[in-house]
C-alpha cells in the first residue's frame, strides 16, 4: 500500500455521480471503505464544465476547473480523485493549459480575481483506476478477496477521456490496467479491441440514432468476443451502454440484455461488499443475470 | 443543377490564421491531409465534412462551410483524432474553437440539438454551479423536439425506477462568486 | 626585443553576401565604423567578397596600401576561411595575418532588427581588428598519410566503397558486425523499378570482396576504438568468436546436419524470423564469408558445456573450435568510410496496426523474404495461419512523417510498397490495396513504375490507415482483418476487409548510432542520422577530417543513391590518401619550456593523448600532430606555461576588449 492511499484522497464526484451515475459513487465509496482508505468529498465543488463548456466559452470552461482545483489546494498534501472520466480530463486539461498557454493563464487569473478566489497551486489529479492499480495494487486486492466472481467473462471498457489525451492513467491505444486487476482477482476478461472507442458521449441524448448505433457496435463486438458483462470506469459510458439496450435490440433485431457494471462494483463484490451498498439495483440491463450471479450466503449476511 | 466551384473571393485565409492562434490550434498548418483523424473518428461517417476536410476548409479560409457544417456538432470529444494525428494536431481543440466561433456568429445548424444542449448546460451550471441532468434533458427536449418526450419515456422511466434521475436541483453555496468569475470579461 | 615595432596596417572588408548580410546589416555603416578604428588603413564593403574580384581587392590593397593585417566580415569560417587565407597569401602576406568575422550565421541570419544586427556586426569587427594586431606568422604542418582505408559496414554501401578503393590499388579493411556481408539488400527479392533480382546483382560483388587481394574482410567484428587523426588513424577491431575457424571452414554445412538439434527451431534473423535455423548455421546460401557460425545464446555447448559436440566430430577439417575468444586486431589507416546502414522501424511502435497482435500483419522486410524464391516459403505467399491471401492491404508511411515516431519521409517506402504490391499480386493473384498519403516517385523510371502498377489493377487509396483490427460489422468481415481509413479522394471513411496487411516501415538510425557517432567523433542530425559536413557541397564528408559517410547511415536512400554515394565517399578517401600528405591547422598548443614546472596535471586531461612527460627534462611536451587545439591544457596549466597558436592570451583578451569597447 502506498503512502498516498494511507493518507486518503480528496474526492471530486462531479454531477453525474450524484444522479445517473449514482451507482458509481455508491460502489466507489463502499469499495474504499472496504479497503479502509479515507475519502473526503471536495467542499462545495462545482460542475467541471465537461465538454459542453469548452464549445461555448473556453475561458469559462477553464474557470470552472480552476475553482475546483483552488478548493482542492486548500487541503494540501492529498491527491484529488476524479472518478468521472470527463471530470478527470477537464481538470487535467485546466492544469495543462493554464501552465502551457500564458493567455489562458492570464484570463483565468483575471476571472479568479473577480470572484476573489485564489489561483490554484499544484495538486495531483488521479483517476480511481490508476489509484487502484498503483496505490492499492493487485496484491492487496487479492489478499482482501472474499468471493469469487460468478458473473462470467467481462469486457473491460475504458472509454475515451480517461486514457486520452492525458494517457498516464494507462496506454492511450491499448490500456490494460483494468484487465490486469480483474485477471489478478481471477476474473476472465476478453480481448476487447473497442475498449477505447467512444461511447458517443452526450450525442446519445442529442442525436439518438447516432448514439445508439455507436453503442450497438460496442455491445455487439463485446458479445461476439464472448463477454457476459461490460465493466466501465465512467458514468457516461455506463449509461450509454446500459440505458438503451431495449431500443438497440429493437432497431438491430439482435437481442441485447447484458449487465453494464462499474469497476468498483465488481471489485467491491469480490471484497465482500453487499449488493445494496454496491448499488447493483441501479443497473437497467441484464438484471436477471445479476440476480443469478450475486448471491449473498446466509453466513456472509451474518458476517457483514 | 448546382454549380460546384469555390471562388477565391469567398475565402478568408486570414480567418484561418486567427483560428491557428487559439490555444490548442497552433499546429493547424502542419496538416498533411492524411485522413487519420477521419479514419479514427467514430462519428465521421455521419459528418457532412470529415474532420480532415474541415481542417482544409479552415486553412483555405472557407469559413462559412467550416462554421455551419454539422461536423463540429457531431464531435463527441473522444480525442481519438488528437492522440492519433501523426502531426500532433489537437483536432478536438480545433472543433471546440469552431463551435465557439459558430455560436458567437450564430451560424450553427438550427434545431440541431447539440449546440442547444451546450447552451442550456452552460446556463444551468452558471446559475447553480452544478448540472441537473433531469432539467437539462427536459430543457433540451422542449427546445428541439417536443415529441421526443414520447420516445424518451422508456429510458426516463427506467432511470427514475433505478433512482438515477431526480428532479432535485443541487446548488453550490458559493454560487454567487462563481457567477462572478464566469461573467464575461468587460469589453475594454 | 630588438626587432623594430612594425606599423600595423589593417584592411577590413565587409561582405554583402547579396542580401544575405546586407538585408539585415547596414554594411556601409560597418565599413565606416571600421575605417575609424585605430590601425585600420583600408575599409571597404563589397557585394561578394568570395568572388574573384572580391579576392583580388584584398591582394591589390595589400600591395598598394602595404597592408599587413586582413579582416573579412562575411560568413562562417567553415565555408570561406581557406578562400581568404589564400587571397591573403596571394598578396604576399602570411595567411595567418588574416581573421574572419562571421556576420552571417552569427548575425544577419539570426536577428530581426536591423539596428541591433548592425551594432553586433560593428562589435564583432571591432573585436577582430583588436585581435588581428597580435597575430603571428604561422605555417601549416604537413604529415604523411597512411594509404590504407577502413570501411565500416558491409551492406551495399560498404561493399561498393571497398571495391572502388581496392580496385584503385588501395588496401581496404572491411568490417561487418553480422556474420555475413550483404546487409539489407541481400534480403530483398527484387529491386525497384527494374525488378531485377537483388541477389543476382549483389552476390557477384560480395564474392569480389571475398576474393579481392586488396580487401581484408572481417565479419562478425566491430570497431571498438579509433585514435589519431586524418591520414593517421589507429583502429582496434574486435573480432567476436564464431567458434568456427575461418581459415579451415569451407562452408560444406556437414556440421549443421550433425548438430544435436535435429530440427531447425530458432528464428533465422536473415529470414526476419519467418524461417528457422539451428544453433550452428550459415545465414543464407550466398553468405560471405561462407563460414558457419555458432550462436552462443543457442548452442548447448557454449551455454552449458554439456553437449556431445557432434558438430566437432562431423568436421573432417577440424574447423570447429570452442576455445575461440574475442580477439582484438590493431590496424593503421589514413581514412575511414562509415557505412553502417539503417534499422527498419519497429512496427510495434505503431500499435494501431496490430503488428505482433494479429499474426497476418507483416512488415515489408518480412514480405521481402516471403516472396523470395530462396526464402522460407520458396516464394509462396502463405500466411502465418497457413492460408493464402485473397486480399492484401499495403500501408505506406508506417513510422514515417509522424511526430510521435519519426518525422522524416523515409524516401524508399512508396517505391518498395509498389514493388511489393506487384510481387504479391504476381505470386498470389490476390487483390492488392495500397494506402498512401502522398505518392513519392521522384527517381529515374519511378513514375513509370507507378503507371505500370496502376495498369496492373492495384487499388490505390489515398489516406493514412487509422487502424487495423478484427471487429466485425458486416458478415463479409468475419475472419478478416479490417482496415479503417478515410479515402481522402472520395472524402469518406472506408472499411476494407483483407487477409493480409503489409506495413511499409520506415528507415531509422541504428539504436547504437549515438555510440558509433562518439566512437568516430562525428555528428548526428536531430533525427539521429550521421551528419554530413555540408548538405549540398560536402555530402559525404563529416566534420572530422578523414572520416566519410556512405549509404543510409547518413539518411534514408535507395540502392542507386547509396551506390552513388559510396562511390563518392571512396573518391574522397582516394583524393585524401593519394595526395600523400595532409596539412594540419597550426592552432596547436605549445609549452613554454622554461616556465613549465613539470606538475603533469595537463597529461591526463588531454583527450587526444597528445601530451607526454619527459622524465629527464622534467617537462611536459606536446605532440603537435596529435593536438587538436581544444585548449583544455591551456586552461588547466597552473603556471600558464601552455600557450596556443591563434588563441594566445593577448589575442583572446584583445578580442574581448574589442567586442566590449562600444557597449
Amino acid at each position: 500500500m502506498s503512502n498516498e492511499s494511507e493518507k486518503g484522497y480528496l474526492y471530486f464526484p462531479g454531477c453525474s455521480l450524484k444522479s445517473t451515475g449514482r451507482a458509481y459513487e455508491e460502489s466507489l465509496l463502499e469499495l474504499f471503505r472496504l479497503l479502509d482508505i479515507p475519502l473526503q468529498e471536495l467542499d462545495d465543488w462545482n460542475c467541471c464544465g465537461a465538454t459542453s463548456y469548452m464549445g461555448i466559452d473556453e475561458e469559462a470552461a477553464f474557470v470552472l476547473g480552476a475553482r475546483n482545483l483552488s478548493i482542492a489546494c486548500q487541503t494540501p498534501g492529498r491527491d484529488l480523485m476524479a472518478p468521472c472520466s470527463a471530470c478527470y480530463m477537464v481538470l487535467r486539461k485546466t492544469q495543462d493549459y493554464t501552465s502551457k498557454y500564458p493567455q489562458v493563464r492570464r484570463e483565468v487569473e483575471a476571472a479568479m480575481k473577480r470572484a476573489d478566489l485564489p489561483m490554484p497551486g499544484q495538486v495531483k489529479i488521479r483517476h480511481p483506476l490508476e489509484i487502484l492499480y498503483h496505490d492499492v495494487g493487485a496484491e492487496r486486492l487479492k489478499n482482501l478477496k472474499k468471493r469469487n466472481w460468478l458473473g462470467g467473462t467481462i469486457a473491460c471498457y475504458y472509454g475515451c477521456q480517461a486514457v486520452r489525451p492525458y494517457s498516464d492513467v494507462d496506454d492511450a491505444y491499448n490500456p490494460v490496467k483494468m484487465d490486469e486487476l480483474l485477471r489478478a482477482m481471477g476474473v476472465q476478461t476478453i480481448d476487447y479491441c473497442l475498449k477505447t472507442k467512444c461511447c458517443a458521449g452526450v450525442l446519445t441524448g442529442t442525436v439518438p440514432p447516432v448514439g445508439r448505433r455507436v453503442n450497438y457496435i460496442l455491445l455487439k463486438e463485446a458479445v461476439r468476443k464472448g463477454a457476459q458483462a461490460v465493466v466501465t470506469i465512467c458514468p457516461l459510458c455506463q449509461i450509454n451502454l446500459d440505458a438503451y439496450q431495449k431500443e438497440i435490440s429493437a432497431e438491430s433485431g439482435e437481442r441485447f440484455d447484458i449487465p453494464i457494471l462499474y469497476l468498483p462494483q465488481v471489485l467491491g463484490w469480490m471484497l465482500g461488499g453487499r449488493k445494496k451498498e454496491l448499488a447493483f439495483h441501479r443497473c437497467i440491463a441484464g438484471r436477471r443475470y445479476l440476480n443469478e450471479w450475486l448471491r449473498e450466503t446466509k453466513e456472509e449476511e451474518a458476517y457483514v | 443543377m448546382e454549380r460546384q466551384i469555390r471562388y477565391q473571393r469567398e475565402a478568408r485565409p486570414a480567418w484561418g490564421a486567427e483560428i491557428a492562434k487559439l490555444p490548442g490550434c497552433e499546429r493547424l498548418y502542419s496538416c498533411i491531409q492524411c485522413g487519420t483523424c477521419s479514419g479514427t473518428c467514430p462519428m465521421s461517417l455521419y459528418m457532412d465534412y470529415t474532420p480532415r476536410r474541415v481542417i482544409a476548409l479552415i486553412r483555405e479560409g472557407f469559413y462559412k462551410d467550416a462554421l455551419s457544417c454539422r461536423t463540429i456538432w457531431l464531435c463527441a470529444s473522444c480525442y481519438s483524432c488528437s492522440s492519433r494525428c501523426p502531426q500532433d494536431i489537437k483536432v478536438t481543440d480545433i472543433m471546440y474553437a469552431l463551435k465557439r466561433e459558430a455560436i458567437k456568429r450564430k451560424v450553427y445548424p438550427s434545431r440541431f440539438p447539440t449546440p442547444v444542449l451546450a447552451r442550456e448546460f452552460y446556463r444551468l451550471v452558471k446559475m447553480f454551479g452544478r448540472n441537473s441532468e433531469f432539467l437539462l434533458v427536459f430543457l433540451l427536449t422542449l427546445k428541439t423536439n417536443p415529441l421526443g418526450f414520447l420516445t424518451m419515456a422508456r429510458t426516463g422511466i427506467a432511470l427514475l425506477l433505478t433512482g438515477r434521475l431526480s428532479p432535485k436541483v443541487e446548488m453550490i453555496r458559493d454560487a454567487a462568486r462563481l457567477r462572478k468569475a464566469l461573467e464575461p470579461k468587460e469589453v475594454a | 626585443m630588438s626587432k623594430p615595432v612594425e606599423e600595423i596596417r589593417i584592411g577590413v572588408y565587409v561582405c554583402h553576401c547579396g542580401t544575405n548580410i546586407a538585408g539585415m546589416v547596414d554594411v556601409k555603416n560597418v565599413a565606416d565604423f571600421a575605417s575609424r578604428l585605430p590601425g585600420v588603413t583600408v575599409s571597404r564593403e563589397y557585394k561578394y567578397m568570395c568572388s574573384d574580384p572580391g579576392q583580388e581587392l584584398i591582394r591589390q590593397d595589400i600591395k598598394e596600401h602595404r597592408l599587413n593585417r586582413i579582416v573579412v566580415a562575411s560568413c562562417s569560417p567553415l565555408l570561406h576561411e581557406e578562400t581568404f587565407r589564400a587571397a591573403t597569401a596571394k598578396g604576399g602576406l602570411n595567411p595567418f595575418f588574416f581573421h574572419l568575422v562571421n556576420i552571417r550565421e552569427h548575425d544577419s541570419w539570426v536577428h530581426e532588427n536591423r539596428q541591433d544586427a548592425t551594432a553586433k556586426a560593428n562589435a564583432l569587427v571591432h573585436a577582430a581588428v583588436e585581435r588581428v594586431r597580435s597575430h603571428k606568422a604561422l605555417t601549416k604542418k604537413q604529415v604523411p598519410v597512411n594509404p590504407a582505408v577502413l570501411v565500416v559496414g558491409g551492406g551495399i554501401a560498404g561493399i561498393h566503397a571497398a571495391l572502388t578503393l581496392a580496385n584503385a590499388g588501395k588496401k581496404v579493411y572491411l568490417v561487418e558486425r553480422e556474420p555475413t556481408i550483404g546487409g539489407h539488400m541481400a534480403k530483398f527479392d527484387k529491386t525497384f523499378p527494374t525488378l531485377d533480382c537483388a541477389a543476382c546483382i549483389l552476390t557477384p560483388k560480395m564474392s569480389s570482396v571475398k576474393s579481392h587481394k586488396n580487401i581484408t574482410l572481417w565479419s562478425y567484428s566491430e570497431v571498438s576504438r579509433i585514435e589519431g587523426y586524418v591520414g593517421n588513424f589507429e583502429v582496434t577491431v574486435r573480432r567476436q568468436p564464431r567458434y568456427v575457424r575461418e581459415d579451415l571452414c569451407v562452408g560444406c554445412m556437414e556440421c549443421i546436419d550433425a548438430c544435436v538439434f535435429k530440427e531447425a527451431k530458432f528464428p533465422n534473423e536473415f529470414d526476419e524470423g519467418l524461417g528457422k535455423r539451428k544453433p550452428i548455421y550459415v545465414p543464407f546460401p550466398q553468405a560471405t564469408p561462407k563460414v558457419a557460425v555458432i550462436d552462443p545464446d543457442r548452442c548447448l555447448n557454449v551455454k552449458t558445456g554439456k553437449c556431445k559436440k557432434s558438430c566437432v566430430a562431423s568436421c573432417d577439417r577440424g574447423a570447429i573450435d570452442f576455445t575461440q575468444k574475442p580477439e582484438d586486431r590493431q590496424i593503421k589507416v589514413g581514412a575511414v568510410v562509415v557505412a553502417t546502414g539503417f534499422k527498419a522501424f519497429d512496427a510495434k511502435r505503431s500499435p494501431q496496426y496490430g503488428y505482433g497482435v494479429y499474426p497476418n500483419v507483416y512488415t515489408s522486410l518480412e514480405v521481402e523474404r516471403l516472396v523470395n524464391a530462396s526464402g522460407p516459403t520458396s516464394g509462396e505467399v502463405v500466411l502465418r495461419d497457413g492460408r493464402h491471401p485473397k486480399t492484401v492491404g499495403i500501408i505506406h508511411c508506417v513510422g514515417s512523417r509522424e511526430e510521435h515516431t519519426n518525422r522524416w519521409c523515409s524516401r524508399v517506402c512508396c517505391m518498395y510498397s509498389l514493388k511489393l504490391a506487384h510481387l504479391v499480386k504476381e505470386h498470389s493473384g490476390a487483390e492488392v490495396f495500397n494506402f498512401y498519403i502522398d505518392m513519392r516517385t521522384p527517381g529515374k523510371s519511378f513514375e513509370e513504375f507507378y503507371q505500370k502498377l496502376l495498369k496492373e489493377g492495384v487499388h490505390f487509396v489515398r489516406g493514412k490507415v487509422a487502424e487495423v483490427n478484427d471487429w466485425v460489422l458486416d458478415p463479409s468481415e468475419q475472419g478478416k482483418l479490417v482496415i479503417r481509413v478515410e479515402d481522402t479522394l472520395l472524402g469518406t471513411v472506408r472499411r476494407i476487409p483483407v487477409d493480409m496487411v503489409v506495413l511499409g516501415v520506415g528507415l531509422e538510425p541504428h539504436a547504437d548510432a549515438q555510440e558509433v557517432r562518439r566512437l568516430f567523433n562525428i555528428s548526428c542530425g536531430t533525427e539521429g542520422f550521421f551528419l554530413e559536413r555540408h548538405p549540398k557541397l560536402a555530402p559525404v564528408n563529416t566534420f572530422t577530417d578523414g572520416i566519410f559517410l556512405a549509404g543510409c547511415c547518413q539518411g534514408p536512400k535507395d540502392i542507386p543513391d547509396t551506390v552513388a554515394q559510396a562511390g563518392a565517399a571512396a573518391a574522397e578517401a582516394l583524393a585524401l590518401i593519394d595526395s600523400g600528405h595532409v596539412e594540419l591547422e597550426p592552432n596547436t598548443a605549445y609549452i613554454v619550456e622554461e616556465e613549465c614546472s613539470g606538475c603533469k596535471s595537463c597529461v591526463p586531461l588531454c583527450p587526444y593523448k597528445a601530451i607526454s612527460y619527459v622524465e629527464d627534462k622534467k617537462k611536459a611536451v606536446i605532440n603537435e600532430a596529435l593536438c587538436k587545439g581544444c585548449g583544455t591544457c591551456v586552461g588547466a596549466c597552473p603556471s600558464s606555461s601552455i600557450k596556443q597558436n591563434l588563441f594566445e592570451d593577448e589575442q583572446v583578451f584583445s578580442e574581448i576588449r574589442g567586442v566590449l569597447a562600444d557597449v
